[in-house]
């Protein structure tokens, strides 16, 4: 009886959320870590984050709410992914996946580029979008990624990148790996151009990415939690069938181990970035003509 | 009967399938590294540590002279028995075989030695130490310091080109497959995995992904394969540690005519150039997604 006048609140999961679904205001969003349900308007207004302090994940667009208002522009954004290998399997046709997830998430690919501000300072951006296959390194991922480290330079503007990725794209075999040769060349133009590369990590950062231009950032923050490392967790367990220490391939774990230089809060992100950034400022050096040995630190 | 063995044999070795090609990549008698550092070079000195950590055994490196002047080889290295495997850990390495990679670049280019490398690796290391002591960082650190080194760089894939693992002693201004050799962004057990969480999966995976010499060549990242003796390498090793000395040597030689900003610049362009992509319009702050309510902006202010 008592059912029948009490407004039966809906619930939005997890699961659809990580599709890219919106939340509208008059619903209720589950945490996956602590379980408690939260008001999704009081949710966004703590930046998603949950009581218990779990960071819930943030789409590319939404993201971008950390740059000054009305500051991005986007760059690139006609760039596209092709099926260079014509993959196709049993359960896995690439050219479908593409179609798939381009309806889904609005987007071209897995990644948004552009310029834009932070407390006045501008900059190059790029952020990923882990609702696009798993925010995957693939062509187009790999170029506009390349093509920001080298607008920035010659705009002599920092690279601000925020990662979100299961690593690189399986669909495009050799060519997404050598994506992450690519990245790490184009970054070697911002270098030479005095300017920085902050890498912003979010829950999960895996593989290919890791293993190329997220960890060679000059400034590596992570967000706390967050699920950060190489090998999959999965691969790990299959090889050595042990248990893992406690707070494996966690942000906490790598800033222990002496990977990343800061964990920050997402309430405080734009605070440090904002000091970081101004650190930075006014303080470019063309590093053209000094000794190689030099040329490997600002690298 | 002796003529009718022949055809098929032919016929077997003319149809390897991608599968085919993994099990030769990965054949225990292949030569490995070392093989053809020793059959190649004179005067090798192996050189060992990273500074910092250790010495890993999974790779190896060193002075050496090839074709009449000084170079610095670095290569994955595999056990060849169970014994000497788990030694070399299966040819895998951790971090500080990374960075003793990474020191040896600096030295190369500190005295001007061109750089040769050898791949053979099933991947990185996936292990809980591997993690503690930042295989993401090492593997990344590798890539970006090849990426602008000054001293010409040929790499030659002899066996399995690992993923990362391998990508990081393999950004070369040439790179050269072994006929029979692979090179891909994951294993085919990884990929299976990864896409169908079924590893034994493994052949449908090594077709669909393009990991052959012939596959790289067509897609214009290898500049050169080796033929391999009828077979596979491991059924004539003075063969094919002969061969490839001779494809290195015409890979290196005109790269050591260039000049070191040439040199760079050509090497930007390569892998810069490497990726396939197209056009198409999309609308990015306007699309509402979902249910067709309004988007959210996250206020950071």
């Amino acid at each position: 009886m008592k059912e029948w006048f009490r407004r039966q609140p809906k619930h939005f999961t997890p699961a659809a959320r990580e599709n890219g679904q919106q939340i509208p205001d008059n619903m209720w969003v589950k945490c996956s870590s602590c379980g408690e349900l939260n008001y999704a308007k009081q949710l966004n207004d703590n930046l998603k984050v949950c009581k218990c302090g779990y960071h819930m994940r943030l789409t590319a667009r939404e993201w971008l709410g950390l740059l000054d208002a009305d500051s991005f522009v986007e760059e690139d954004a006609e760039l596209a992914p092709c099926d260079p290998l014509e993959f196709v399997s049993a359960k896995d046709v690439y050219a479908q996946k593409i179609k798939d997830n381009q309806e889904r998430t609005g987007l071209n690919d897995a990644l948004i580029s552009g310029r834009g501000s932070l407390a006045g300072h501008a900059l190059r951006i790029a952020v990923s979008e882990f609702a696009f296959i798993g925010g995957s390194m693939g062509s187009v991922y790999g170029e506009r990624l390349a093509r920001a480290a080298e607008h920035a330079a010659e705009a002599r503007v920092p690279l601000l990148t925020i990662t979100a990725t299961g690593g690189a794209r399986q669909h495009e075999g050799v060519l997404s790996l050598m994506q992450m040769a690519k990245t790490n060349m184009a970054l070697t133009r911002l270098g030479a151009a005095g300017q920085p590369h902050i890498a912003l990590l979010v829950d999960p950062c895996y593989a290919g990415v890791m293993a190329s231009y997220a960890s060679v950032a000059d400034v590596i923050i992570a967000e706390p939690g967050a699920r950060v490392g190489f090998a999959g967790q999965r691969v790990i367990e299959q090889t050595i069938r042990q248990k893992l220490p406690a707070h494996f391939q966690t942000a906490e774990f790598m800033l222990d181990h002496g990977m990343i230089d800061l964990v920050v809060q997402r309430s405080d992100l734009r605070t440090i970035l904002a000091r970081v950034l101004r650190l930075y400022s006014g303080q470019a050096n063309d590093t053209t003509g000094v000794p190689s040995n030099l040329m490997m630190v600002n690298a | 009967m002796q003529s009718a063995m022949c055809n098929l044999q032919f016929i077997m070795i003319t149809q390897l399938t991608p599968w085919d090609k993994v099990q030769l990549a990965r054949n225990p008698q292949r030569p490995h590294t070392l093989d053809y550092v020793r059959g190649l070079c004179e005067d090798f000195v192996e050189l060992h540590g990273d500074r910092r950590y250790g010495d890993d055994s999974a790779m190896v490196g060193g002075m050496a002279r090839f074709d009449g002047r000084t170079v610095m080889v670095i290569g994955h290295q595999k056990g060849r028995d169970s014994r000497e495997n788990v030694k070399r850990n299966w040819g895998m390495p951790k971090p500080e075989g990374y960075r003793k990679a990474q020191r040896l670049f600096q030295h190369a280019e500190k005295f001007g030695f061109p750089l040769i490398c050898f791949i053979d690796t099933p991947g990185a290391d996936p292990g809980i130490e591997s993690e503690e002591r930042g295989q993401g960082n090492a593997i990344a650190e590798s890539i970006l310091m090849m990426a602008g080194l000054k001293t010409p760089i040929v790499a030659i894939v002899i066996g399995e080109g690992g993923s990362g693992g391998a990508l990081a002693i393999g950004v070369a201004d040439r790179l050269i497959m072994l006929e029979n050799s692979i090179y891909s962004v994951a294993s085919p057990e990884g990929t299976a995995a990864i896409l169908w969480r079924d590893s034994a999966k493994a052949p449908e995976a090594a077709r669909a992904m393009k990991i052959t010499a012939q596959d790289l060549l067509a897609l214009e990242i290898i500049d050169a394969i080796v033929p391999e003796p009828e077979g596979g390498a491991h059924t004539d090793s003075a063969a094919i540690i002969a061969a490839a000395g001779e494809v290195i040597r015409s890979q290196l030689a005109p790269l050591l005519q260039l000049d070191l900003g040439t040199l760079l610049d050509q090497r930007y362009a390569k892998y810069r150039a490497i990726g396939h992509y197209q056009h198409r319009q999309s609308q990015i702050l306007e699309h509402t997604n979902g249910d067709g309510g309004p988007s959210f902006a996250i206020s950071f202010t």
